[in-house]
């Protein structure tokens, strides 16, 4: 076996060897770049993909991130395939399992960093996975020239073949002994120009679709694993509650129950490492067994340090928050000397409530702690996560700890945090069985870690051309950065505003001030974190200044765009942030929709635009607001720039959904707490959108562009809500400035009941 | 006391807990891990399947409610080759996490079996959650399957 190593960038290098079946193998590798050993720090130059290339001309592409339906396990392996050459059907993706090599003085990622989260996958990863893609290219080159016994630059390629202008023409197959002998160039080779793409950019089926319609799929939750029990939980519904007492007679006594084990949660303020909450574990033969014992359990709880907190609690707190001056995170020019000195200011307040991330497949882990080692097989949106809290709960070191990932049920951002796997590690630490964990949906409703709520005061001062000169966004929230270690409380503003966001330096006297709520509740990352909150602000606050000044709410837009600019953007998304591209997805969509034309009374159009973590994103909605107040949503148009698009057909997928996940929450969810405790648990309490209450089309408008890609997963939901508020302003004079809409509406239009 | 149904066209004998949701049993003791769990108490659909033709949320149902019926999951429902609302899923590429798809394709299958031409009310009939948000796919696959079932 031959192995050479050849740089595809600084840090990175390709190692090409044979496999024992005589297939060409082409493994990127990161030289001396740790693997986070403690939280989800991408090393600075991630990739992570592996190559194969067989005899018989198949391709198999390993994929590193885990497919929680963002269209990763399709779109990475795409920009292999293109610099390859390769033939698309002649592709295989595999995923691969949790990579870390622990041999050395630091961790090292063996395929590259894995997870997902932040939408970004794609943008770090673009320009190696074309690097590896193309050196394989340019070997088959160099081998079928040299068969040939022609210069390398006188062969082609297409569809995993070689070409010479004679009309031979060789498999990549045929060439991979030859292939695997070669020497490579030390400098980086050649790519392809965009022309002369024939994958990227051409729309790709998901490449696991026939396994998902037949129910070949493998989810986490489908993991029977020979011997393993079956364990549900019972966890304390009181924030930071606990066992005061237990009887568990019955549920030992159901047929199939084999055990019953207490799991404790963390103490009372200190950091949330492993689970959330003290709970009561029952592990049986199957899961119905395990289900009839833990409603036999007869618990008493503790309530807790929370047990007086309520919804109503939290609004009076932020209530008289915002009455004092909070923490100032940004502060250009003298907001107050705008103030004194405008020919008018306006004002308004909103809310968002918390929310869940409710992901379809509950969660749920197969963790089997044997003596000096574990295994973990689980739904991982961060499988090195779930690593460490194996080591966490067992103390079994890491490099004695396997972690595969199957396919993911959804994650919106729940899946970051690996509770559920510490949980399943303690229960099979404390019965030495391989034990399958598995929640029901009220347990997964009722121990999230949920969307920040908060209160946003907006204000504006004009001056007498009634131009915006000065803006205040005063926030009092409840940080996702909760129980966090190495979060300092100063430092919790960071995970709430972006003081780069629009329309910071667009105003000259700009302000952005942050109050932190106290509450119990365990707050994370949902999917577009802080962009849903402000997006929703901001953008409704630009239509309520138009609308109060009787500017046109895309004209005040685009004057405070003003002339194309880019600025830096310190925060994650960055580097850059163009004013030129956030107006152009604005316009687009405002051109589809007809913005401007006279509208039906009781009818309305409006308009939202945002940049979400590296991707420029547009709506533009119409709805009819009856003259009973009920809502219909006749049409959404919205638009992306995300860069060089890899896979129009799932970015457009990625922008529906994001559009449907955007509308559904603003129309109808909400976590509430009553004495310490929430109160949603199925998904009666918790309605997320049935198809026939969500717009029979959602319009994807896609900006060809050869900037480097940025994700799509999260950038179709900041500006879904804000246009169809301000469409709802614009049909019928209802301003929403309190989420979720529900029954608003209908209030407004029926007062008396 | 066992109950006997058949389940995609074979003969099953379950002796075990005949209150155990139907659900239980296709996925921990068939194995038939097609049909998902999603919430436990019929909301989301996950966990559709046909009984005698009639789309049902089996969490809720117990084996004995199927006692002499015939049940068809997602494994069944391919022929020799894919049943025509699965090869509209994949021509509009609805799934993104696919795990509700298995739910929805069995409540769609059973919607134009009993309704080969169903309006636009017909198909907000389906109440299955997507937490992804592929509606807009799912209709067009509707749409492409009726067509191709009404050739």
């Amino acid at each position: 076996m031959s192995t050479l190593l050849l740089a595809v960038s600084r840090r990175t290098f390709l190692q090409v060897s044979l496999t024992a079946s005589g297939g060409l193998l082409l493994v990127p590798t990161v030289l001396g770049v740790a693997a986070a050993a403690d939280g989800p720090v991408a090393p600075p130059n991630p990739l992570g993909i592996n190559l194969r290339i067989e005899p018989d001309n198949r391709v198999f592409i390993g994929a590193p991130s885990p497919e929680i339906g963002q269209g990763v396990k399709t779109s990475l392996p795409m920009i292999i395939a293109e610099e390859l050459d390769a033939d698309w059907a002649l592709v295989t993706v595999e995923q691969l399992p949790l990579g870390i090599d622990f041999s050395g003085a630091e961790p090292r990622w063996i395929y590259g960093s894995q997870g997902a989260g932040g939408s970004t996958s794609i943008p770090d990863a673009w320009a190696e996975l074309r690097q590896i893609g193309a050196q394989a290219r340019w070997l088959m080159r160099q081998a079928a020239a040299t068969r040939w016994n022609v210069p390398a630059d006188s062969v082609a390629t297409r569809d995993s073949h070689v070409l010479h202008a004679d009309g031979r023409r060789l498999p990549y197959g045929e060439l991979v002994a030859a292939a695997a002998l070669l020497s490579l160039p030390a400098e980086p080779v050649p790519m392809k120009s965009r022309d002369e793409y024939r994958i990227i950019g051409r729309p790709q089926r998901v490449v696991d679709a026939n396994d998902i319609v037949t129910g070949r799929a493998r989810y986490g939750i489908d993991v029977h694993e020979p011997g393993a029990y079956t364990a549900v939980l019972l966890r304390c519904p009181y924030f930071d509650g606990d066992i005061a007492s237990f009887d568990d007679q019955a549920a030992r006594a159901v047929p199939g129950v084999r055990a019953v084990v207490v799991v404790p949660g963390p103490k009372p303020g200190e950091p949330i490492t492993m689970n959330l909450a003290t709970g009561i574990a029952v592990v049986a033969d199957d899961t119905w067994s395990a289900l009839k014992g833990r409603a036999a359990l007869k618990v008493e709880w503790t309530r807790g340090p929370f047990a007086g907190e309520s919804s109503a609690a939290l609004d009076r707190q932020c209530d008289e928050l915002l009455s004092r001056t909070g923490q100032i995170v940004r502060d250009d020019g003298d907001f107050a000397a705008a103030r004194a000195g405008a020919a008018r200011t306006i004002q308004a307040r909103y809310r968002q409530p918390f929310v869940s991330h409710a992901p379809l497949e509950p969660q749920n882990a197969f963790v089997h702690v044997m003596a000096d080692r574990a295994r973990v097989i689980g739904p991982l949106q961060q499988p090195a996560g779930a690593s460490r809290a194996v080591n966490l709960a067992t103390g079994i070191p890491r490099p004695a700890i396997t972690v595969e990932m199957t396919r993911v049920g959804g994650g919106f951002g729940r899946r970051l945090t690996n509770d559920f796997v510490a949980e399943a590690a303690l229960i099979s630490k404390a019965t030495s069985w391989p034990i399958k964990l598995v929640w029901t949906r009220d347990e997964d409703l009722q121990h999230d870690f949920y969307r920040p709520f908060g209160h946003h005061e907006l204000i504006a001062t004009l001056d007498a051309s009634n131009r915006v000169t000065g803006w205040t966004h005063r926030l009092a929230s409840a940080s996702k950065y909760y129980r966090r270690a190495n979060v300092p409380p100063e430092g919790l503003w960071e995970a709430e505003l972006y003081p780069d966001d629009f329309p910071a330096r667009l105003v000259p006297n700009y302000r952005l001030e942050w109050h932190s709520v106290q509450s119990g509740i365990a707050r994370g990352s949902w999917r577009a974190p802080a962009h849903t909150a402000n997006a929703f602000v901001v953008q409704s606050f630009l239509d309520e200044i138009a609308v109060a000044t009787g500017q046109d709410a895309l004209a005040l837009r685009l004057a405070m765009l003003g002339e194309d600019r880019v600025f830096d953007y310190a925060q994650h998304g960055g580097p850059k942030f163009s004013t030129a591209r956030l107006r152009t997805v604005l316009e687009r969509v405002a051109t589809a929709i007809g913005w401007g034309r006279t509208m039906p009374r009781g009818r309305g159009l409006g308009l939202a635009a945002h940049f979400t973590f590296g991707g420029y994103a547009a709506h533009a909605v119409e709805v009819e607001v009856s003259p009973q107040g009920a809502l219909t949503i006749h049409r959404v148009i919205c638009a992306i720039d995300c860069g060089q698009p890899v896979n129009p057909l799932g970015i457009s997928a990625q922008m529906q959904g994001g559009t449907i996940d955007g509308l559904s929450t603003a129309l109808n969810l909400e976590i509430t707490i009553r004495d310490g405790r929430v109160e949603q648990n199925n998904f009666d309490s918790y309605a997320l959108a049935t198809m026939a209450q969500m717009p029979k089309d959602v319009e994807v408008l896609i900006v060809d562009s050869a900037e480097s890609p940025s994700g799509c997963g999260e950038m179709g939901i900041p500006t879904a809500a804000p246009a169809l508020t301000n469409a709802i302003h614009a049909a019928c004079g209802v301003r929403i400035r309190n989420l979720p809409i529900r029954a608003q509406l209908a209030a407004a239009f029926n007062p008396a009941t | 006391m066992s109950t006997r149904f058949t389940v995609n066209g074979v003969e099953r004998d379950f002796a075990g807990d005949g209150e155990m949701p139907l659900l239980w049993y296709l996925r921990d003791h068939a194995r038939l891990t097609g049909t998902k769990f999603g919430c436990g108490g019929g909301f989301c659909g996950a966990c559709t399947v046909q009984v005698d033709g009639v789309a049902q949320r089996s969490c809720l149902l117990p084996v004995k409610a199927v006692a002499g019926r015939s049940v068809r999951t997602i494994e069944g429902l391919a022929g020799s080759g894919l049943h025509a609302v699965q090869k509209a899923w994949l021509e509009e590429d609805v799934a993104q996490c696919g795990y509700c798809q298995a739910g929805q394709i069995m409540a769609v299958v059973a919607l134009l079996e009993r309704n080969p031409d169903p309006a636009p009310a017909d198909i907000d009939s389906i109440t299955n959650l997507c937490r992804c948000g592929t509606y807009v796919r799912i209709r067009r696959a509707i749409a492409r399957a009726a067509r191709e079932l009404s050739k």
